[in-house]
């Protein structure tokens, strides 16, 4: 009875989730898993959101082309996000700009944060998770 | 000597120690995640630039495309196919990978 209790408690507690994307697509499996649990993360109605710092903001590079590499191209699954409820993608501005990247580059709408933001927006979460 | 590289230089430094390492008149591929080194904009292009007065520099196409960065190759990259890949290979007395 107790026990049930607490796990209807426990239920109820929504905490903030940042998934933190710091690797590009294809030459590493960071990427791609780090999206697979971001997609399971939203089953559990969390407030979840994503980052995008370092080479993770490769991952967002439009016209991505996988036919000739034989690995899937899970690129449109972050156009898809939305539709999960996670809607919060912040794109560190600096990393942008050192690879020549700007926000018309990127396949999905997101917010661009200075680095000084996105250091704030990681201090406000729960809980951060980094691929 | 052919130098293959298959890291992001903005990640690791592999690419900056073969360039630093590369002779005059070998050659660079840069392959998976190495070929954002030989992309447009970026704060290495210079220097890949620079390094490209003493070395032929490659870059692997499929590799290009899956990252969405085939229509911003530095000038004076060559772009090869993975036939091109084993032309290098072939071409060359012997190779080194920078993991």
């Amino acid at each position: 009875m107790n026990d049930e209790m607490d796990m209807e408690e426990e239920g109820g507690v929504v905490k903030q989730f940042m998934f933190v994307n710091r690797k590009a697509p294809y030459g590493t499996i960071y990427a791609l898993e780090g999206l697979e649990v971001v997609l399971i993360s939203a089953a559990f109605e969390q407030d979840v959101s994503m980052a995008f710092i370092d080479d993770g903001v490769y991952e967002l590079k439009k016209g991505q082309d996988t036919k000739s590499l034989g690995q899937k191209n899970f690129s449109p699954t972050y156009r898809a996000l939305e539709g999960y409820d996670i809607e919060k993608l912040y794109v560190e501005r600096e990393s942008m700009e050192a690879r020549g990247l700007t926000e018309e580059d990127l396949l999905v709408d997101v917010v661009v944060l200075d680095r000084a933001e996105m250091a704030a927006k990681m201090d406000e979460q729960d809980v951060l998770i980094s691929f | 000597m052919l130098h293959i590289v298959n890291k992001s230089p903005y990640e690791r430094n592999s690419l900056e120690s073969c360039l630093r390492m590369a002779s005059k008149g070998s050659a660079v591929l840069l392959i998976e995640d190495g070929v954002y080194g030989a992309t447009k904009g970026g704060s290495f292009e210079g220097k890949i630039q620079a390094a490209m007065a003493d070395v032929k520099v490659y870059v692997l196409g499929p590799d290009l495309s899956a990252r969405g960065m085939a229509d911003r190759v530095l000038d004076g990259v060559s772009v090869v196919d993975y036939g091109g890949f084993v032309d290098l290979v072939a071409e060359h007395s012997n190779c080194q990978s920078w993991l």
